[in-house]
């Protein structure tokens, strides 16, 4: 019984936080060219939130918000919108990631276009990262028996 | 498009890396046509960047996101990356359709999606390692080739993920001791890429924090190279790999680690620095000497067929050692067209080995016997690549040895030469007990004898004895064509100055 | 002699580190002692890859246009590798990640995580 007393003040404030914690991830990524932040501080703060979850809670409460396999998608997903992002220049005879190129298809100029180029790859990094990361701690919690394992710990 | 071949060469098995894994999710058939199709689309992409430069005669160069060095990171083909890029896209095409049955017999099926996706990243690591301009992006994609190469081996059984877990000790010493090297030379310079470093390099060769960055990028590439005596991570970690593993990542991963330093002493160190001014050549030379004799030795003691062979990879590259250590053009002639030959000659050595284990069901040198009946093609290839790495002639590894030879001769390192042919020859011992036992009785031994009779093979499918019989041909075809790819290619990939 | 310290500390505080990290990885007998070991050494690299971005009296790497008509270097500390050395956080992220995973597997096969106790096992 002092166990599940123990635990509510620890459940209440995790609960409390992991929203503020994702919108928080979100800001330090569309900040990073101006402040400290960017994809991959973005996408670890992201991450941050689910392991809290997992910590506070039980890992079954990040397999009923989070699939596995929805997370590795989302992984492959990162990857592609970076890759994308930067073979997109070729549609318009720029190098690999040159994506300033773009402004002579769409209707900006060059400067916004390389600010949103800068922001769609950080996306991808943001995206790959945190799905990177939730996966590494589901592996090492689980010792590789994935999230389906029977649930020894609390 | 062509214009593009240079980065396609990286991008391209990286997304495909990641989409094997996604749809190796949903259906499992799906992974390997893939990983075939992204190999054969580096190896245009490869062969089409190579015909540029050979047909116009000067490097490629590509700048990344537009922005021009030494701001941006550029991606440079010349002659001496053509080659190895051209190298690296063949054997790994061949080893990624000969491992097929390998994987499914040794990896679980659910790690297949895993197995392949780890399978490209590797590819992707050595692609990018070759073609890049920009030393840290070296670094980058040399981590990409480490981190796919210890995963890849600790999916082995047994006492596999720990050898993995010692390589990945030793090889992140050397890479972080590679990034050190490169943080020294940033400092010095305030560049970052290889050709403008080349340039602002020349006036301040003898500061102090140069020479010791030096140091620290030759130890990273040193381990990285499995170069004598920091070799110490190849032997267990190659043996206990699974057979589809070590024959994507035993010819090649170390060759580009040569390829590597003969770039960093030669491409981005003035040639008249390494060789000249400071004795860094003739240190590495010395240290290669002792390295061919000791592996020699060592694998001389193995019984393991394929553990003698990962110490045959450390004395090739003591052979590449010496080639650096000679220090003049048919010294370097030799070097380079020694770790594309090596490339090959491994390849089909570890081909032979892996089926040789699948269905004869051996790995020790003591239970060859009888493999010329159950098995003629394998033990075929076996003597070719035995052969071609003793030296014998027109095989391609009597050419390369010939200008390592010559070049240390012209260099009146009379050492150098001595050692060439000393390994020469405990290559042609080591290699002659293992063509007796295959096509030789054992006499006397009613062991041998009640195995041989009682032993059938399983027959080989077709897709492990083509990729076999096509780098055996290529191994003849690289000794025939020797003088033609030494005049028209290697003679103008020697970094000028040498 | 003293200006000699405090010019070059951040050098001598590396050092240190990497000592400690070889030595951890090194001579302990510990898989997962290993692993830290190599851990301090990664980040002592990237400690000091940062240390000489810095700058005397320099700001944070952000143009500000409202403070100066024209941008001064001087004024911004270098901003290059703190970049590079995010990358080389993510390589040591991973370089753990994958580490800790292989630790798992030994454990599964060994039971132990003793270096000298596993290789008992594997001479026999």
């Amino acid at each position: 019984m002092t166990k599940d007393l123990d635990n509510v003040v620890i459940k209440t404030v995790s609960r409390i936080l992991v929203p503020f914690m994702q919108v928080f991830s979100l800001y330090v990524f569309a900040h990073g060219h101006g402040s400290p932040g960017g994809g991959f501080q973005g996408g670890c703060i992201m991450a941050a939130s689910f392991i809290l979850l997992g910590v506070a809670f039980n890992l079954r409460e990040i397999g009923k918000r989070f699939r596995e396999r929805n997370n590795a998608l989302m992984c492959v997903l990162g990857v592609f919108i970076y890759t994308g992002t930067g073979c997109l220049a070729f549609l318009s005879s720029g190098n690999f990631l040159d994506y300033g190129t773009l402004s002579d298809l769409l209707p900006i100029d060059s400067i916004k276009a390389r600010y949103y180029g800068m922001a769609l790859i950080e996306l991808g990094v943001q995206i790959t990262v945190m799905a990177v990361m939730l996966s590494i701690f589901v592996d090492l919690v689980t010792a590789g028996r994935g999230e389906d394992a029977p649930e020894d710990t609390e | 498009m062509t214009v593009h071949f240079s980065v396609l060469i990286v991008v391209v098995p990286l997304l495909s890396s990641f989409l094997v894994f996604a749809f190796g999710l949903f259906q499992r058939r799906v992974c390997f046509p893939a990983t075939v199709a992204a190999l054969a689309a580096c190896l245009v992409f490869s062969a089409g960047s190579f015909r540029t430069v050979l047909t116009t005669g000067r490097p490629v160069h590509y700048h990344l996101g537009g922005w021009a060095p030494p701001w941006g990171i550029e991606y440079v083909v010349d002659y001496l990356n053509g080659l190895v890029l051209t190298a690296i896209a063949i054997v790994s095409l061949l080893a990624a359709i000969y491992a097929r049955t390998l994987v499914a017999r040794e990896i679980p099926a659910a790690k297949h999606p895993p197995f392949y996706a780890l399978f490209l990243l590797q590819v992707t690591g050595l692609f990018g390692m070759t073609v890049t301009g920009d030393m840290f992006n070296l670094y980058v994609l040399l981590e990409i080739a480490s981190f796919s190469a210890y995963a890849l081996i600790g999916m082995g059984e047994g006492a596999a993920p720990f050898a993995a877990f010692r390589y990945m000790i030793f090889g992140t010493l050397g890479a972080c001791s590679y990034l050190l090297g490169v943080g020294y030379l940033y400092i010095s310079t305030g560049s970052l890429n290889m050709a403008d470093l080349r340039q602002i390099l020349v006036p301040i060769y003898f500061s102090q924090a140069l020479m010791v960055g030096l140091a620290f990028l030759l130890l990273g590439i040193a381990v990285k190279m499995a170069f004598f005596p920091v070799h110490l991570w190849l032997p267990d970690s190659y043996t206990l790999a699974p057979s589809c593993v070590s024959v994507l990542l035993a010819p090649l991963f170390t060759k580009v680690g040569a390829y590597v330093m003969i770039r960093v002493l030669f491409t981005v160190f003035d040639p008249s620095f390494s060789i000249t001014l400071l004795p860094v050549t003739t240190v590495i030379g010395w240290v290669a000497v002792a390295g061919i004799l000791f592996s020699s030795i060592m694998a001389l003691a193995q019984g393991d067929l394929k553990r003698m062979l990962c110490y045959l990879i450390v004395t090739e590259g003591g052979y590449i050692g010496v080639g650096i250590g000679a220090g003049n053009r048919p010294g370097l002639t030799g070097s380079i067209f020694h770790l594309l030959n090596d490339m090959f000659m491994m390849g089909l050595l570890f081909m032979a080995v892996g089926a040789i284990q699948a269905h004869f069901r051996t790995r020790t040198i003591s239970g060859l016997t009888g493999l010329h009946r159950s098995m003629p093609v394998t033990a075929a290839a076996l003597v070719v690549g035995g052969l071609s790495v003793i030296g014998v002639p027109p095989l391609c590894g009597f050419f390369s040895k010939w200008y390592l030879i010559l070049g240390a001769i012209e260099a009146r390192q009379w050492f150098f030469a001595g050692a060439l042919l000393l390994g020469s020859l405990l290559n042609a011992v080591l290699f002659f007990r293992i063509f007796e036992r295959c096509y030789f009785e054992a006499p006397h031994d009613p062991a041998h004898r009640k195995r041989e009779a009682g032993v059938k093979a399983d027959r080989m499918a077709m897709g492990e004895l083509i990729p076999m019989a096509l780098m055996a041909v290529l191994v003849i075809l690289l000794g025939l064509f020797s003088g033609y790819i030494v005049q028209h290619a290697i003679a103008h990939a020697i970094p000028p100055g040498v | 002699m003293m200006e000699f310290i405090f010019g070059t500390f951040n050098y001598g505080i590396y050092v240190v580190l990497i000592l400690i990290g070889f030595y951890g990885m090194m001579a302990k007998n510990n898989l997962m002692k290993k692993l830290i070991g190599m851990n301090i050494f990664q980040w002592s690299i990237i400690l000091f890859y940062i240390s000489i971005g810095s700058k005397k009296g320099g700001t944070v790497p952000v143009v500000d246009p409202s403070l100066h008509p024209a941008i001064r270097a001087v004024d911004y500390i270098n901003p290059l590798p703190h970049v590079l050395m995010l990358t080389a956080i993510v390589v040591g992220v991973a370089t753990t990640g994958i580490a800790l995973a292989l630790l798992i597997l030994i454990y599964r096969t060994y039971g132990t995580l003793e270096e000298d106790e596993i290789l008992e096992v594997l001479k026999k």
